[in-house]
């Protein structure tokens, strides 16, 4: 029996010839990024929706007439200001989320606590400013399947439009505004809650045994995704 | 087998590149874009300086840009294989379908809403 093999039976080592992930990257990890496509995908639907209602409408709540409160200090005429704080509360905390991921390449253990813990503090408070935000507009009338008082509406819109149109776009404006901004924001507290399962792990030592912190980098492209969704939704709803 | 000790190289490299000064960069780049959307939304649209119809499209190619640097950083796609990135992003791409369907469509719902 000759040992040689013949060049029909050697076995290939290039990365689409089996045995290995040709993408190179660890299971839990394409599963996610799987997941977080099909996640894009039931946002973009939810937008596009938003989109076309908003295009095939006459009049359309604007947004700096609708969000010009700081909820707690001022009532009125500061568009835009609170939604802004928001977005950097988000961006920082993606920011720190970065940070923990790559103390978790050089296994520091004691820096990715932090950083997880300071990402989980920005959770918080994004999801505090929404609550705040929910509040102030339900006050003012607006939630699923109410709006404030008709002849109250006009304070909301820019000139034009009869009352009838504007009430109902109003009523769609709403629905819309609670659906999307509800379904991101029960994205960022679920995030919250993995990032606090992920940092007792991190305590716990469950990670420093595996030799990787991989499960870091998962996590947090979970919350980046979030944060990216979080860049759409504001630029759809508050900006244009 | 040189090929394969190559790649593991390449990766080690890879991680390397996302470290803690290019994370603040990358940071500061989405504050700044952030930045310019306020100053448009709060300044030169109020003042009449920009109008509204040309702000829109800026702040959707800003946005854009913002997608592209937490996913290509961020996320750290632009570091993993060809492979990956292309299996995230061209699937993607069947939503600007979705978006022109629907667009489109808004334009008749309009004449029938009236």
């Amino acid at each position: 029996m000759s040992t040689t093999v013949s060049q029909i039976d050697e076995v290939k080592t290039t990365p689409w010839s089996g045995g290995r992930s040709p993408f190179n990257v660890e299971y839990g990890k394409i599963m996610m990024w799987f997941f977080l496509l099909s996640d894009a995908f039931t946002f973009s639907s939810l937008l596009i929706s938003y989109g076309s209602l908003r295009f095939s409408a006459s009049v359309w709540p604007a947004a700096d007439k609708v969000f010009q409160s700081i909820p707690g200090l001022v009532d009125s005429g500061q568009p835009l200001v609170f939604v802004g704080i928001m977005t950097f509360i988000l961006i920082l905390s993606s920011v720190t989320m970065v940070l923990a991921v790559e103390a978790g390449h050089r296994n520091a253990k004691k820096e990715v606590v932090w950083w997880m813990i300071a990402t989980v503090v920005g959770g918080f408070m994004f999801l505090g400013c929404q609550a705040l935000e929910w509040n102030h507009l339900h006050h003012e009338g607006f939630w699923w399947g109410s709006t404030p008082a008709i002849d109250e509406l006009g304070k909301f819109f820019n000139a034009g439009g009869t009352e009838a149109a504007r009430h109902m776009t109003a009523q769609e404006f709403a629905n819309l505004f609670f659906t999307i901004t509800g379904f991101h924001g029960f994205h960022v507290f679920t995030g919250v809650i993995i990032n606090i399962i992920i940092t007792v792990n991190v305590l716990l030592g469950t990670y420093e045994k595996r030799g990787s912190y991989l499960m870091i980098e998962k996590v947090g492209l979970y919350w980046h995704f979030v944060d990216l969704v979080w860049v759409f939704v504001f630029t759809f709803f508050y900006l244009v | 087998m040189s090929t394969e000790s190559h790649e593991v190289h390449h990766e080690a490299g890879d991680h390397q590149s996302m470290t803690k000064a290019r994370i603040i960069k990358v940071a500061g780049i989405l504050s700044a874009i952030t930045a310019v959307e306020f100053i448009i939304a709060l300044y030169l649209v109020p003042k009449g300086i920009l109008p509204i119809h040309f702000a829109n499209p800026v702040y959707i190619v800003l946005t854009l840009f913002k997608a592209f640097y937490i996913v290509a950083y961020f996320m750290h796609l632009k570091f993993e294989k060809l492979g990956l990135a292309l299996a995230i992003i061209v699937p993607i791409l069947f939503i600007i379908g979705l978006i022109l369907v629907l667009t489109n469509e808004s334009h008749h719902w309009i004449d029938l809403r009236g």
